[in-house]
């Protein structure tokens, strides 16, 4: 049977201002693979962001399936789709969503308290070593208004790494960041990619999408492309596919 | 189109885009698909986690909170201590009409209005020394133990440098029996004292130390109305509030009253009397007193045996109390009512911050919700949010109604008696208030969509 990450099918999606219609998708279909790192391209407003929201499970389709790691998405309740997004999903914004009035610490450990049962100790704890990961250890108690543009995208990425998913969805995460932070933002998701974590990331620019193994073109709500790139050896992918279970990043970082 | 995006494109090569079939979703295997979806059921956020996170909130803008809480905050300071100044005003006015002898009737002039408690004022004055003779004889009024003819007026006492207004009742023995008081120092009005119209008087307690503020009355002169009378004794004081107290009142002999001090006029030849105090027997006798007391009254009064008014009218303690119990209930309800409009408009104050608080969060909400946060899990914190804050004002409000009732206390105006039970009733009806006026905008943070509220700003 297929153990794909993701399989989409005929994705669509039409937003409504008042008399206009906007098709923001209009069929997609595309399966990744378990350890896939894709990277999704395409003109502003072809549907990019719409598409991630739907991957993220934060937002439903009008039409069309959608299976994560197997299930049906359609079928979850909104409790489950909560309980999906907090556990198989890591999810990191272009505009990082940072809550301004609690500590890096703090904000990268709130997914742990809403996945329960976790004490603050070993939160705290966890929290700290996903901030050490994305090179933060020392501003452990500084607010998002204390930190630079680019180490607040590095709160996000800890944030979005913290309950350990199989899955990291990041839409644009170097958008607001200089060339040198991109590369240490790509350095940081190639290494969470070799360790298994399956990652999707949207961008504009050639060279972020150079270091995926695998790109789509987005063009008008449907895809246009979806090739490999060039260095990567299609036994990579394969190799990476046959990963079953979701990678315990506890047990490595 | 930027030209590094027509850059990538120009090195493209052509995808193979395959051919993606449906995926059939009854192949997928249910067990392995129930146990997927069972895990995710699991966990969760506990009680307790999102406990903090409110309090958390709460805390982070500790004067809006303390301002949104101020309307409960008032409200319940308002019942319990209007409850119990209401409460104290109550059982002191009770206390005192006990104190003056619970089986006591009062005879007055004229026909009894419909309200029962006083006879009409400025009527002619019918009850005579006879009277109060007539009734004195056990063969006319078996069940009445005890008589005491009054006469009163107001007069300005004067000892030495000091002087005060008090009421100036004329009296004979009886008068401690029928008004259950006792003498603390010296002696009371006897019947020689009546037989001679001497000029003695006794004391208030009050009075005796307005007068005396220091030495021993006993013995002392005092001028009443100008004549001097002798203090021969002064009565133990009562205490309560100062509803039909004799601690304020002095008392002298009756016949002195009539005769030297009040110009008393007669009736038929006999003296008149402003009132006459009868004592029943017991508790069960008080219905019988009455109607022996009615009787002997008619007769004396020559008035015929046929149902027409009486010209006195008799006022049972009992009477009193129950009219005065209503009224004070009237308006502890009246208080009750006042008290709870403000802890609803308290009540509307929650919800309209916590609406205001739920919009500007929205971008939070939406975060929280994004990395996890299940609906319940926020309409919890809302609501929460809200209790705590009710609850919080409910309990500060709670000891400032203690505060006043006790400051009221101690400062001498009432005994307030502050009850469990108006205290209770307050928190309680704080709590509904707070989980009926969060529940609106907890409701509406619940249902947030997360991609909509992240863009929201
Ligand atoms: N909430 C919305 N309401 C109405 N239209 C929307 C909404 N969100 C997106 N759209 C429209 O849907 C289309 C796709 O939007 P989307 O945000 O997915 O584009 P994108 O590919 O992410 O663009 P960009 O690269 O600029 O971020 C656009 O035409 C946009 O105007
Ligand atoms: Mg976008």
């Amino acid at each position: 049977m297929n153990d794909a990450m993701i399989q989409v099918r005929n994705l669509r999606k039409t937003y409504h201002m008042g008399e206009i219609e906007v098709k923001a998708l209009r069929g997609v279909s595309f399966d990744i693979q378990r350890g896939e790192f894709v990277a999704i391209m395409g003109p502003s407003g072809s549907g990019k962001s719409t598409l991630m929201n739907m991957l993220g499970c934060l937002d439903t389709p009008d039409e069309g399936q959608y299976l994560i790691d197997g299930l049906a998405v359609e079928k979850l309740d909104r409790d489950m789709l909560a309980a999906v997004r907090n556990r198989k999903i890591g999810f990191v914004f272009q505009q990082f969503n940072l809550l301004a009035r609690q500590t890096a610490l703090e904000n990268v450990a709130l997914p742990l308290v809403y996945q329960g049962g976790i004490p603050l100790k070993e939160r705290m704890e966890r929290a700290q070593r996903m901030l050490e990961l994305v090179g933060l250890g020392e501003r452990l108690d500084h607010r998002p208004k204390q930190l630079s543009g680019g180490q607040q995208q590095r709160v996000a990425i800890a944030r979005a790494l913290v309950t350990e998913p199989a899955l990291l969805l990041a839409d644009e995460p170097t958008g607001n960041l200089d060339s040198r932070a991109s590369e240490d933002a790509m350095a940081l998701f190639k290494e969470l990619n070799k360790r298994g974590i399956t990652i999707v990331l949207v961008t504009h620019e050639p060279d972020i999408a150079e270091h995926a193994q695998r790109v789509l073109t987005v063009r008008d709500g449907m895809i246009a492309s979806d090739k490999l790139n060039q260095p990567q050896a299609p036994s990579r992918v394969a190799q990476a596919a046959g990963a079953t279970s979701a990678p315990a990043l506890g047990g490595i970082l | 189109m930027s030209a590094a995006e027509q850059a990538l494109l120009s090195h493209e090569q052509p995808s193979i885009l395959p051919e993606l079939a449906p995926i059939d979703e009854s192949s997928i295997d249910p067990q392995r698909m129930a146990a997927k979806l069972a895990a995710l059921q699991e966990g969760g956020i506990s009680f307790i986690e999102t406990l903090s996170i409110a309090l958390k909130s709460l805390t982070a803008n500790k004067l809006r909170s303390l301002l949104t809480a101020l309307g409960i905050i008032i409200g319940v300071a308002a019942v319990v201590a209007l409850m119990a100044i209401g409460q104290g005003s109550q059982s002191s006015i009770t206390a005192s009409i006990a104190a003056n002898g619970a089986n006591r009737l009062t005879i007055r002039s004229g026909a009894s209005n419909s309200g029962g408690i006083r006879g009409a004022i400025g009527g002619s004055q019918t009850l005579t020394i006879k009277d109060a003779e007539a009734l004195k004889k056990p063969n006319n009024a078996p069940s009445i133990s005890a008589v005491s003819p009054e006469y009163n007026g107001n007069a300005q006492l004067v000892a030495g440098s000091q002087n005060t207004n008090a009421s100036v009742i004329g009296v004979e023995p009886a008068y401690t029996i029928v008004n259950n008081v006792s003498v603390a120092q010296g002696s009371f009005i006897s019947d020689d004292d009546n037989t001679y119209t001497n000029s003695v008087v006794v004391l208030g307690a009050n009075v005796a130390k307005t007068l005396f503020p220091t030495g021993d009355p006993i013995g002392q002169k005092v001028r009443i109305a100008g004549q001097q009378f002798e203090v021969v004794g002064v009565l133990t004081a009562k205490g309560g509030s100062g509803f039909g107290s004799t601690d304020d009142a002095v008392m002298i002999p009756l016949t002195t009253a009539q005769r030297k001090l009040f110009g008393g006029k007669a009736l038929n030849g006999a003296k008149l009397v402003s009132s006459i105090a009868v004592q029943a027997k017991d508790e069960n006798s008080i219905d019988q007193a009455i109607s022996e007391a009615t009787l002997t009254l008619r007769e004396s009064h020559k008035l015929p045996m046929d149902g027409s008014a009486d010209d006195f009218s008799i006022i049972n303690q009992q009477d009193i109390l129950e009219s005065i119990n209503e009224t004070t209930q009237t308006l502890t309800i009246f208080l009750g009512a006042i008290a709870g409009i403000s802890l609803f408009v308290g009540g509307i104050g929650i919800m309209n911050i916590m609406l205001v608080s739920v919009r500007e969060r929205t971008r939070e909400i939406g975060l929280r919700k994004a990395v996890g946060a299940r609906e319940g899990d926020i309409l919890l914190q809302f609501m929460l949010e809200a209790l705590i804050i009710s609850i919080a004002g409910a309990l500060i409000g709670l000891l400032i109604g203690l505060a006043i009732a006790y400051g009221v206390s101690a400062a001498g105006l009432i005994q307030a008696q502050p009850s469990a039970g108006s205290a209770v009733l307050a928190m309680g009806f704080a709590m509904a208030i707070g989980l009926f006026f969060g529940i609106m905008p907890a409701r509406s943070a619940a249902r947030l969509d997360p991609i909509e509220s992240l863009r929201y700003d």
